[in-house]
């Protein structure tokens, strides 16, 4: 499969080791990302009021941009879009959601934009987890080659994966792709309650402390049910779950660091590729003393 | 004072030049055009800045060098019959039949006190002078405003992103007209971070090239130090004389 | 904050612009309360999102002036929850566009710490922007 790929700005610089691992993994899995032409930042948040065109046309550019590489025969997927970030992903699709349904929306965007082409409003956004669950995970388990045994697991799916119900990828309630995924890896998978719950998100611009009181939370919640790392597909929960430790550290003695993984890195690993592919480097809580203690490195 | 009135004097008749000497009798083509909401008649043919000198007005500012580099002479102006507000530098733009039309001789903006020497080659350093490069949405208004064509969008993409080849290579001919900033709704300053991200890319993302490597060796060696010298101890008179006498380019 | 029972016509102006800009019916709202409790913000909230929703019913204006209107961080919890089917995030969007289109910003980006600017990712300016300026 050869599919469109929309990074988002934060995979080029804090959240590389999400974009290197998770290509990686990947290819590993026979799914090429093929990274779309002249993208823009799709404004990370989707527009909530009704009148507010202005805020899709970051959204809807970059979804005819797809729509182009349909038809230049560069990929094999026709109007399909693969994400990694979930905030891109919430915001991608809802924008392609909106205009697909709302002709008048659509014909205006496209109005504005007054490009050569205008969007048609067929393109479907997916996360690259939904892929690999329609793959099945059975595909998954055939490309292990380090079975992930003795690593607990914590997922943590926070907000834009799940909600609104129309937009995310699993039952917002009792979300099980995490599960599935990191159980075909050979993990131990224990159960957070707390992870759906938000992490904060922008607030860690202006309220650092609301940040890391959520991630207090999150995390020890998580160490309680037996978890000694968590996973994350967003590279805002990953800053807020793992960079604001240190925030969680100053304000909680007691409280244990603990390693936030994005999910690709767990691919990548039990998948048997390199340290290169893996980018543990990249992660603020250095996960790699935990997976060597469980003969993973 | 005397002196100063004379200049100026001067530099208002430089600017007239264009337009001094014509008999409106010779003239078969008029336009009419609406500088600031009044009508003029002008011949057709002159660039903008030429009708509103024919029409009487004088630049002191918003004009420079007159041949499209300097980024001075920017100007908005509408069409007769089109919504479309259009930019362009007053220079290098012929008047039209209905046009309307003003300067904008200034794009307010501070830039951002930084010393590239010191400053990290990350994608924050971008965002930590211009943090407003992150409220950009795509609208592309900045790169329709653009006189000399430039990707502007695209670039300030690039910047949000951290890719300083990309921006400096998108912005490179950017000559600060300021119509970009001007026109944005999220109210960045494009050319602004254009440039910073060029003097980054310059300093951390470009290979030095041998050739100035090779001269600045040579600068070192002391080959200029006896003309320096020379120069710096000319008396006024000797430098005018060398200053006529000088190598030129063809013009 | 909830206390008068009088609807004036400003009142119900105030109303319909938050339902037309929200596209939330808002009048719907029977103030179950699931919404407050779910929210996981809610504890640095002035009033609580039920609150909120009873306060636009009154078509009661102050309630641009809350706090909670700008901690709602639009996880869509109360979204899911909500056994109505309404979306008290896209009112709290809707109350802060209200201000934010006044040229009112929530934050002032040029007090962010350069210390602060050289770690956060994109993603949380571009959000936080987007949510607290205007």
């Amino acid at each position: 499969m050869k599919i469109p790929y929309y990074p988002g700005c934060s995979l080029k610089t804090t959240g590389k080791n999400l974009e290197v691992s998770a290509i990686a993994a990947a290819k590993t899995l026979g799914i090429e990302m093929v990274e779309i032409p002249k993208w823009n930042c799709c404004g990370t948040v989707f527009s909530l009021t009704e009148d507010d065109l202005m805020h899709h046309v970051a959204p809807v550019r970059n979804l005819l941009r797809v729509q182009e590489m349909s038809g230049n025969g560069s990929v094999d997927t026709p109007n399909k879009m693969v994400t990694l970030c979930s905030m891109c992903f919430n915001t991608m699709k809802s924008a392609a959601g909106r205009v697909s349904r709302n002709a008048e929306d659509l014909v205006k965007i496209n109005s504005f934009m007054n490009l050569e082409e205008d969007y048609k409003g067929k393109v479907q956004v997916l996360h690259l987890l939904e892929i690999i669950r329609d793959m099945g995970f059975d595909k998954v388990k055939e490309k292990v080659s380090r079975p992930l045994n003795g690593l607990s697991v914590a997922p943590y799916y926070g907000c834009m994966l799940l909600r609104p119900a129309d937009i995310g990828i699993d039952d917002p309630e009792d979300p099980t792709i995490g599960k599935d995924l990191f159980e075909a890896l050979g993990a131990d998978v224990v159960d957070n309650p707390y992870k759906k719950v938000c992490c904060g998100a922008f607030h860690t611009v202006n309220d650092k402390s609301l940040v890391a009181d959520l991630g207090y939370e999150i995390l020890t919640r998580a160490q309680k049910a037996g978890g000694e790392a968590i996973t994350t597909s967003c590279p805002l929960c990953a800053f807020n779950l793992d960079n604001r430790q240190k925030e969680i550290s100053a304000a909680h003695p007691e409280f244990k660091q603990m390693p936030v993984f994005y999910f690709s890195q767990l691919m990548a690993l039990a998948f048997g590729l390199g340290e290169e592919e893996c980018m543990f480097e990249g992660n603020y809580v250095d996960p790699r003393p935990l997976l060597k203690s469980k003969n993973l490195l | 004072m005397e002196d100063k009135k004379d200049i100026m004097q001067i530099i208002a008749d430089a600017n007239k030049s264009v337009t001094t000497g014509i008999d409106s009798a010779d003239i078969e083509h008029w336009v009419q055009i609406h500088i600031m909401g009044r009508a003029y008649k002008v011949p057709a043919g002159l660039t903008i800045m030429q009708a509103m000198e024919y029409a009487g007005y004088k630049f002191i500012t918003s004009a420079g060098c007159r041949a499209g580099f300097c980024g001075a002479c920017a100007t908005m102006y509408r069409k007769k019959g089109e919504y479309q507000l259009q930019t362009a530098m007053a220079c290098q733009t012929r008047v039209e039949d209905g046009m309307y039309l003003v300067q904008i001789p200034f794009a307010p903006a501070q830039e951002a006190k930084y010393d590239v020497t010191k400053e990290s080659y990350a994608a924050s350093t971008l965002l930590e002078h211009y943090p407003e490069i992150a409220r950009c949405v795509a609208c592309n208004t900045c790169t329709k405003a653009c006189p000399q064509d430039l990707e502007v969008m695209d670039y300030i993409q690039d910047a949000l992103r951290g890719d300083y080849a990309s921006a400096a290579e998108r912005s490179f001919d950017c000559i600060m007209c300021g119509l970009c900033a001007i026109r944005c709704p999220a109210e960045i300053t494009q050319f602004n971070v254009g440039m910073l991200a060029r003097r980054m890319y310059g300093r951390c993302g470009m290979a030095e090239p041998e050739q100035a490597k090779k001269q600045l060796a040579v600068i070192a060696e002391g080959k200029y130090e006896e003309d320096f010298k020379r120069l710096l101890a000319a008396d006024l008179a000797e430098l005018q004389q060398r200053y006529a006498e000088r190598e030129r380019e063809a013009d | 904050m909830i206390s008068k029972t009088e609807i004036t016509a400003k009142n119900e102006a105030f109303l319909r612009r938050i339902t037309e800009l929200s596209g939330v019916s808002i009048t719907r709202c029977e103030q179950c309360g699931i919404c407050s409790v779910a929210c996981p913000l809610v504890s640095g909230m002035d009033i609580s999102p039920a609150e909120m929703m009873r306060t636009v019913q009154l078509g009661q204006e102050e309630v641009t002036s809350t706090k909670t209107i700008w901690v709602c961080a639009s996880c869509f919890t109360c979204t899911v929850r909500c056994p109505r089917g309404l979306d008290p995030s896209k009112v709290a969007e809707a109350l802060r566009q209200i201000e934010l289109r006044k040229a009112i910003d929530y934050m002032d980006i040029s007090t962010i710490p350069a210390e602060e600017m050289r770690q956060l990712p994109q993603i949380a300016l571009v959000s936080a922007f987007r949510k607290l300026t205007g």
